[in-house]
């Protein structure tokens, strides 16, 4: 491995810049960053063997290399494809990349059921994203009934819904390379391929919790969060604690004082960063399902978040609130409030914690408050 | 002084005649024009009795949809809060248990959901964010109230008649009979 420090030069749109020998030309392509990065969906920078499965990354190799300058044949998936010296990409400046993107999005969608309204992850959605930048029209083409899957549970805390996959593998590398024994994967194959647990087997190991994380669609989401909250409506926060297993750094989905979720802290790509060692912050099932309190956490201040993404919506740093005149100008007294809202309205009661129960409300949730008020 | 535009009079100042003194010219002629208004089209109705025609993108109360079956639409999924200028809607989802499937149309649904209307601004916003077609803004205007308290519309407010077992309610409601 001498040739690691060699640099080699790649152009990408017509943007040059020099990467050591044996990069990706997706991982060439985030270093100069913004549109140029082709979308993925299946590769993880932080897994070992990921990518190549999606089809989401594919680009168009225009030169080969300097010695061999005769371009691919075939549009190439960019994130198993090193770079040579002198090769030169195009993504959003070839038709052909655009077109075959399109196509690869309709196949993803082909048997993705559409419902963004009931799912979680909405909000937070890789192929949300992707389908809005690149999906044709609403209409599909597809004219026969999306495959469904038996309801199959993988534990308390995470839910599965196998009819939003779109088979990246993401976390089947996660739960191979995080934890010690393998009860996670892809059974079947063709349209039957579904993820699950090996023999009714539930999930049980400290650092599982992260499959939620790496999923790119809502195929697997958080049980202690479902259906609680959307995440445009909560507030995220850089927070940490000192956690024996993992690195305790994370991001907290707060709404008012209550924590309805807790993830870890996530990149640009979507990706979990790296703690201050340089490794990836994975958290464990603690951190992640159990310190719903904000007194369990130190938190650092706000996330900033893209000002692309529905999560900024609504959100504001540093609020200067106006001056309250109105005792002064009143000879010491408040303005007389003409209704407490929390009188009236069933939503939001002061007394009622939904993030404090397990899973998801339900009918006798709201039937009976006793059993979501503990006190 | 240089006047702006070409319309202003010059004001007369001389002083009135003995004819003019009596006003009577005057009156007659306001009077005239007073009692020609008799024969003139009324301009207004007698409402209550009588309403005017709405426009066909009047925007009144909102209504929460059903399905054929009776089941209701929404699934809480918060695109008409987020869309909502002025904050007035809110709402708590929860998780349909098996046997309720003839009550919400999705697996998810809105355990709550409430309108403030002294906040609503009646921009219709809320129905085009809607995915399910479950929320919509009827041609009722809004009615007046003494208490505040009144104006927190709940879910049971705002629920249309289910089509299967209220089928008189719901003709009543949209005004078929």
């Amino acid at each position: 491995m001498s040739e690691q420090a060699h640099l080699v030069k790649v152009t990408i749109d017509n943007i040059t810049i020099e990467v050591p020998a044996g990069t990706t030309i997706l991982n060439a392509a985030r270093i100069v960053g913004g549109d140029v990065t082709p979308p993925a969906m299946c590769y993880y920078s932080k897994l070992e063997g990921s990518g190549g499965k999606c089809r989401t990354c594919l680009v168009e190799v225009s030169k080969g290399s300097e010695k061999d300058p005769r371009p691919m044949p075939k549009l190439v998936a960019s994130c198993r494809t090193t770079v040579m010296d002198g090769m030169e990409v195009k993504n959003i400046t070839s038709e052909k990349v655009i077109d075959a993107r399109n196509g690869v999005v309709e196949m993803l969608l082909i048997n993705h059921p559409l419902d963004c309204p009931v799912c979680d992850q909405a909000g937070e959605c890789d192929l949300q994203d992707l389908s809005y930048g690149h999906g044709n029209s609403a209409d599909s083409r597809y004219e026969f009934p999306r495959r469904t899957f038996e309801r199959h549970d993988l534990g308390p805390y995470i839910q599965l819904h196998m009819t939003r996959c779109i088979l990246c593998y993401r976390c089947v590398y996660t739960a191979d390379q995080l934890t010690q024994s393998r009860e996670h994967g892809v059974l079947d194959r063709g349209d039957h391929a579904q993820i699950a647990t090996y023999i009714e087997k539930s999930l049980e190991n400290d650092f599982i919790g992260n499959v939620i994380d790496v999923c790119p669609v809502g195929a697997l989401t958080d049980r202690t969060f479902r259906f609680k909250n959307r995440v445009w409506f909560l507030k995220p926060m850089n927070a940490h604690r000192d956690c024996p297993k993992c690195s305790g750094k994370v991001t907290l989905w707060n709404r008012g004082d209550e924590v309805y979720r807790v993830t870890a802290r996530k990149n640009e790509w979507g990706e979990i960063e790296n703690d201050e060692n340089g490794k990836t912050a994975w958290i464990c099932n603690e951190c992640r399902f159990e310190k719903k309190k904000t007194s369990d956490w130190v938190i650092e201040g706000p996330r900033e978040i893209s000002r692309k993404s529905v999560i900024s919506a609504n959100h504001y740093l540093k609020v200067e609130e106006p001056q309250n005149v109105l005792p002064e100008v009143m000879g010491g007294r408040n303005p007389k409030l003409l209704m407490d809202i929390h009188d009236v309205s069933d939503v939001n009661k002061p007394n009622i914690h939904l993030s404090e129960i397990q899973g998801p409300s339900t009918s006798q949730t709201f039937e009976d408050n006793s059993n979501i008020n503990p006190q | 002084m240089q006047s702006l535009t070409n319309r202003a009079k010059q004001v007369e100042r001389k002083p009135m005649t003995f004819i003019e003194k009596l006003y009577l010219w005057n009156i007659l002629k306001g009077m005239f024009i007073t009692f020609s208004h008799i024969f003139k089209k009324r301009p207004t109705v007698n409402y209550p009795e009588k309403t005017r025609p709405f426009s066909p993108v009047f925007r009144g109360l909102h209504v929460l949809n059903r399905d054929e079956e009776g089941r209701e639409r929404c699934t809480a999924c918060g695109l008409c809060a987020l869309a909502c200028p002025a904050e007035a809607i809110t709402m708590e989802a929860a998780e349909r248990k098996i046997g309720e499937e003839n009550l919400y149309r999705e697996e998810k649904y809105a355990a709550r959901y409430e309108i403030n209307m002294l906040r609503c601004i009646f921009c219709g916003l809320c129905e085009e964010a809607c995915p399910k077609d479950a929320v919509y803004l009827s041609e009722t205007p809004a009615p007046s109230n003494f208490t505040r308290e009144s104006f927190i519309y709940k879910k049971e407010d705002l629920l249309i008649p289910d089509p299967k077992t209220e089928t008189e309610e719901l003709k009543k409601a949209k005004g078929l009979n």
